[in-house]
């Protein structure tokens, strides 16, 4: 592990063969071809497919580095320390570590977000969503040589509500006028909206939406947003299909409310990658993920789940001390 | 080929998953489920059913017309089945019916004094803010259900050993 912040950032000009930038963080580089991406670090290197990466890079630049860890697979990754971002190689992997093959470095995260930014809109040609699940009709193809780029899909913004989506001012609901069509398989989910009546003087407090049509117009896929804040509270609904791109290695107690259908969980230690649990959701089911522990969904149908988040920054602290709890309720 | 159909579930439909724990205690999931934990509440428990430090998710078997309740702070009301309309009152005195430091809410003993400021009705799947500082109350003419956001307050029950899987899957 090196502990100085790092500072080299480097993009380098587009290959002559693949069309491609590659590009440097500290002493990890990254570079694509037709169908891989190869991460190299002074100790080793690795290799992933291009649609794995590009999932899991797109969430990484679109959540800010979320909370705590995001494990592209077992061997690569970034842990969020809200400022500074570690980036690792085997760091989380037994036979890495065993063998003195792991490497971890730490980043400023605006510095190392605008670098993977570049990175997104580059490594992404025309036509292809990395926000899509692979079974949409307008999800494209992330294989091949350079071929354009898809900046619209790439730079959409995180909804995030200051109190309430739909309330004047705050997140606008979607609808088929402002872009959003309900999703294939969200094509039954009922549109009525809440019957509201107001007393003058009270337009900013009495509100409501409805907010299975709101997550059925969702045009991302595990990608939570903040709909309702109370305090530092989120609920972050989320429409979800395939698989979770990341395995999120939590610093804080995590809730899942599963709103619709069904998402099974594979549940790892955090440190270790070694299997804890698999958790079956169905409609109406509630879970915590503890802190100590890495989980990925899978959703064979696209669902709708409710991810609730204390978003205090004092919690990963509060846990290391033992003021917070690993597990959430104790019973 | 057949259309998609999107799975709710219902007070009166619903088929919880649980944990398979590998080398784990189920109980580290806090696992339950909202129908369940309102099919077997009365009308109007705010039941926990997750607790992250003070904040809270809240089960509410929603049946017939609740207290008033105030709260200091927001929250919110999602209706995961059924129909439910929301009263909302402004009371006169802004320190009054609730400590505006305090958390959580608070069941009123009587209706408060003050402006009506609306009314709302939600179906499945519609979400209603409801204001810090305002008194509010619940109608349900059917059994129905409502998930809070909130923080844990007087009137949030705690029974966690109740409405918790305590066993693997794979002991089934």
């Amino acid at each position: 592990m090196t502990e100085a912040l790092q500072t080299h950032y480097k993009i380098n000009p587009a290959s002559n063969e693949t069309g491609y930038k590659s590009y440097e963080a500290g002493s990890f580089t990254f570079k694509r071809d037709e169908y891989f991406i190869s991460i190299s670090w002074p100790k080793g290197a690795h290799t992933m497919a291009a649609d794995a990466f590009m999932r899991a890079m797109m969430r990484t630049v679109a959540w800010g580095f979320f909370y705590g860890t995001l494990s592209y697979d077992p061997v690569f990754g970034t842990t969020n320390h809200y400022g500074i971002v570690d980036m690792f190689a085997g760091t989380y992997h037994p036979v890495f570590k065993e063998n003195g093959r792991d490497h971890l470095e730490k980043f400023k995260a605006e510095d190392l977000l605008e670098l993977f930014r570049d990175l997104v809109d580059d490594w992404t040609n025309e036509g292809y969503d990395p926000f899509a699940a692979p079974g949409e009709n307008d999800a494209g193809q992330p294989w091949g040589r350079k071929n354009g780029n898809n900046a619209d899909a790439v730079t959409r913004i995180r909804v995030t509500a200051n109190r309430m989506v739909g309330l004047p001012g705050d997140a606008e609901i979607r609808t088929d006028r402002n872009g959003y069509p309900q999703n294939r398989m969200f094509a039954d989910v009922s549109s009525d909206q809440p019957l509201v009546e107001i007393e003058p003087g009270f337009e900013d407090e009495v509100a409501a939406f409805n907010l299975y049509d709101y997550l059925s117009r969702s045009d991302v896929t595990w990608n939570p947003s903040v709909c309702s804040v109370v305090k530092e509270s989120l609920f972050c609904p989320t429409s979800e299909e395939f698989i979770l791109p990341v395995e999120h290695g939590n610093d804080r107690c995590e809730w899942f409310v599963q709103l619709s259908d069904e998402i099974t969980w594979e549940v790892k230690d955090k440190e270790t990658g070694k299997p804890r649990s698999r958790i079956v959701m169905r409609a109406g089911d509630v879970a915590c993920m503890p802190a100590d522990i890495r989980h990925q969904g899978y959703s064979p149908k696209r669902s709708m789940l409710l991810v609730w988040e204390n978003a205090s920054p004092r919690i990963p602290d509060m846990i290391l001390s033992g003021e917070a709890p690993v597990v959430a309720v104790q019973f | 080929m057949a259309d998609y159909k999107t799975v709710f579930g219902g007070l009166n439909d619903f088929t919880p998953g649980g944990v398979d724990a590998i080398d784990d205690n189920p109980k580290n999931y806090v696992f339950s489920n909202v129908f369940d934990v309102a099919s077997r509440s009365a009308p109007y428990e705010r039941v926990a059913v997750g607790k992250n430090l003070e904040y809270v998710m809240e089960a509410i078997r929603a049946e017939g017309q609740s207290p008033w309740y105030a709260c200091a702070h927001d929250e919110f009301a999602l209706c995961m089945d059924g129909e439910v309309e929301i009263h909302l009152v402004k009371p006169d005195d802004a320190d009054s019916p609730v400590d505006p430091d305090s958390e959580g809410a608070t069941v009123l003993d009587e209706a408060p004094d003050g402006r009506k400021m609306g009314r709302i009705v939600l179906r499945r799947g519609h979400q209603a803010l409801l204001p810090g500082g305002a008194a509010y109350r619940f109608e349900a003419g059917a059994p129905s259900v409502i998930l809070t956001q909130t923080i844990a307050g007087p009137a949030t029950v705690e029974r966690w050993a109740e409405i918790c899987h305590s066993e693997s899957l794979s002991a089934n």
